[in-house]
């Protein structure tokens, strides 16, 4: 999805035809693309010489997720024919979506080339902090939802600021709030240990696991599907046009319904087999409409592109006049913002706030997705939708191995070594790309 | 040599700057008109780097007075000079090798289409400036790691372009790069001052500074030691004043018997 992928035929053509300033008539006319520089042939077979190179050199973007997803599910659904039934996928998809969040938060940390390990706690403490506003001080719903949010931006701006101004490193920061705050958290519950919160209206029903897209409306999946596509459609050809009109490289029409054909048959076929479960649950909707949004923060705004000149290089940034402690902190509170909402979906998949709500390994699941979906630990690369094909894998393995009666221990070493392969994956791939001159 | 204005857009009129017991700066003064090629040279520890980086807001002067365009004003914060219209490049580039050409050259004012950054024109007008500037790089979309050195330094010189600034200060710009690449950078240089911008350029080499600047200020232990027309100056006088070869005794005491003598 990078950029560069757009380095077309059309692109070479503009700058061959350029030729040496007319006021150095001594100068050979020389072509502006070096011949040594690999430009991407038109069609099919550009594609796959591209993508050789690109793996080469280490770009992998989001392939290993897809062949993980492949092997995942090979091997899940060998051991269960029950596993890829629509129930199970449907499963997967609703639950996804909590870690999803705290993934969303840490995918803007790790874009700083920095580590947020609070995310798990704080995400336990918010759904103390909405049960305590709820049940103990009977404050309306969506209020508290609002506060328990903005406790979480809190928190994060906190440990920004700890970070950022004070100089401690954010691993220390964000590892002291791990412990404080779930520290909080169980000061908080007192010698109960389980808030219930009514859960018959309000965000806690709307992120609850019989909430569902339109009511379960057959037409409600196909309507979001149809919306993803359409919007793709004509985003990329509004974008073509002006690119053709301002003279810069486009993509080619081909490149861009092959891309659109792909994602309908992805987003259709989801919408099919959620249909056959029960539905698209509110939940999935909520966190893919975050997705959209935040990736269009992320890339489309100057504060994403902040973000990404604070991870690529903070010399470089605070040259060009960005607050480099404005940015980290800024990131921080978002992080710890959607830690909070995430919060609030581990809530409603309960309708309690619990005392291991957020603990275990919920930090180390939010991490891992993030990076096995292709964003770096190193800082400046990667994308929001990250968070979405990791969880993909995470909650696949986690619903598998509860499929399979797997005991903890187990999940928490299998869980253990995906981070760690993901890690590595990260790791190797750098070196190469550095050795393709790509880092 | 090229016309100059009567106002300098850019004079530091006695300026000092202290760093603890260090004085690093003292009653400098000096003058770029624009259109006009100031080569500021220099031993190792003369006070170069400390003055552009007053010049560009990184330390605020102690004393002294900055002139821009014949006004006194105060640059405080590297927002300051920018606003003004100085651009620095640094040695050290400062680019972001993750982001590409565009991205890096647009970085900290991009432009807006409908609240979104809008890449179609900020690409385009980075082809356009790239291409007046005769720079050749493979494609503005490419991530800046994958430059080499001479067109990371053109991209740097491109980007304080950006801003349209009237003072352009190039901090050693030719110091790490190939015989091929300085050319390109000098070439570049010259086209600035046909710009009608004022170029501080500071270089070590005086075979740069000999083919593309019109004065050679020199600085020498933090002071002011000469500044030269280019054209009517030799190799040697410049390499003198810097090394601080005119000034020993013999040269004090003819300066001090000269003063006697006109008294």
């Amino acid at each position: 999805m990078s950029d560069t992928s757009k380095v077309s035929k059309a692109e070479a053509e503009v700058e061959q035809s350029t030729v040496a300033p007319a006021d150095d008539p001594t100068a050979a006319p020389v072509a502006v693309v070096d011949p040594r520089l690999l430009v991407r042939e038109e069609g099919l077979k550009g594609y796959v010489t591209e993508f050789k190179r690109k793996i080469k050199g280490g770009e992998l973007g989001s392939l290993p997720v897809f062949v993980g997803l492949i092997v995942i599910w090979t091997i899940f659904q060998t051991q269960n024919d029950r596993f890829l039934s629509a129930d199970n996928l449907s499963n997967i998809s609703y639950f996804l979506s909590a870690t999803g969040m705290l993934a969303i938060g840490l995918v803007f940390v790790l874009l700083l080339g920095e580590i947020d390990l609070s995310v798990g706690s704080v995400s336990g403490l918010a759904s103390t902090v909405f049960a305590v506003f709820v049940v103990n001080h009977s404050m309306n719903q969506w209020l508290a939802l609002f506060l328990t949010v903005l406790t979480g931006a809190a928190i994060g701006a906190l440990q920004g600021w700890f970070f950022a101004r004070i100089g401690v490193p954010a691993f220390v920061v964000t590892l002291a709030g791990f412990l404080g705050w779930s520290g909080l958290m169980l000061w908080l519950l007192g010698s109960s240990g389980t808030i219930n919160i009514p859960a018959e209206t309000g965000p806690v029903h709307l992120l609850g696991q019989s909430s569902f897209f339109m009511d379960q409306a057959v037409i409600g999946a196909y309507l979001l599907a149809g919306l993803a596509v359409l919007s793709m459609l004509v985003g990329s050809f509004m974008e073509q046009r002006r690119r053709k009109a301002a003279g810069v490289p486009f993509r080619p029409t081909s490149e861009i319904l092959l891309r659109v054909v792909a994602l309908a048959v992805a987003a259709f076929a989801a919408a099919a087999v959620l249909n056959n479960a029960s539905g698209v649950s509110n939940a999935l909707v909520i966190f893919l409409a975050s997705l959209v949004i935040v990736d269009f923060v992320l890339r489309r705004t100057t504060y994403g592109r902040k973000i990404f000149a604070v991870g690529g290089g903070i010399e470089a940034a605070r040259r060009a006049g960005i607050s480099v402690p404005m940015v980290r902190i800024s990131v921080f509170a978002i992080s710890g913002s959607f830690a909070a909402i995430g919060g609030m979906f581990f809530a409603g998949q309960t309708a309690s706030a619990t005392l291991n709500a957020g603990g275990g390994n919920t930090l180390m699941l939010a991490i891992a997705a993030a990076v096995i979906g292709g964003t770096s630990l190193f800082g400046g690369r990667g994308n929001v939708w990250s968070a979405l094909l990791g969880m993909l894998v995470i909650q696949s393995i986690q619903t598998g191995l509860d499929l399979l009666n797997m005991n903890t221990s187990i999940q928490y070493m299998i869980t253990g070594a995906v981070l760690l392969g993901a890690v590595v994956i990260d790791s190797v791939s750098r070196k190469s790309q550095k050795a393709a001159g790509r880092a | 040599m090229v016309h100059v204005s009567a106002t300098p857009v850019l004079a530091l009129r006695g300026v000092s700057k202290r760093f603890g017991a260090v004085q690093a700066l003292t009653d400098v003064e000096l003058e770029v008109h624009a259109g006009e090629v100031v080569a500021l040279v220099g031993d190792n520890g003369a006070g170069k780097s400390t003055l552009v980086k007053t010049i560009a807001g990184v330390h605020p002067i102690d004393e002294g007075v900055i002139e821009w365009e014949g006004k006194a004003v105060s640059i405080n914060k590297p927002h300051d000079a920018s606003g003004l219209g100085v651009a620095t490049v640094y040695q050290d580039l400062a680019l972001c090798d993750n982001l590409d050409v565009v991205g890096n050259l647009y970085l900290g004012r991009e432009l807006k289409h409908r609240g979104a950054i809008d890449e179609v024109t900020m690409e385009q007008k980075a082809r356009e400036l790239l291409s007046t500037l005769s720079i050749r790089i493979p494609s503005v979309r490419i991530p800046i790691a994958s430059l080499s050195g001479g067109q990371r330094q053109v991209v740097a010189i491109a980007r304080a372009l950006i801003g349209d600034p009237k003072v352009v200060i190039l901090d050693e710009p030719t110091a790490a790069l190939g015989v091929e690449q300085t050319a390109q950078v000098l070439d570049l240089v010259e086209r600035l001052r046909e710009r009608n911008l004022g170029v501080i350029l500071i270089s070590h080499n005086m075979a740069d500074v000999k083919a593309v600047a019109d004065t050679v200020a020199v600085l020498r232990l933090g002071k002011n030691n000469g500044s030269f027309s280019v054209k009517d100056t030799s190799h040697e006088e410049i390499i003198a004043a810097i090394t601080g070869a005119t000034d020993n005794a013999v040269t004090r005491r003819a300066g001090r018997r000269s003063a006697e003598a006109a008294k």
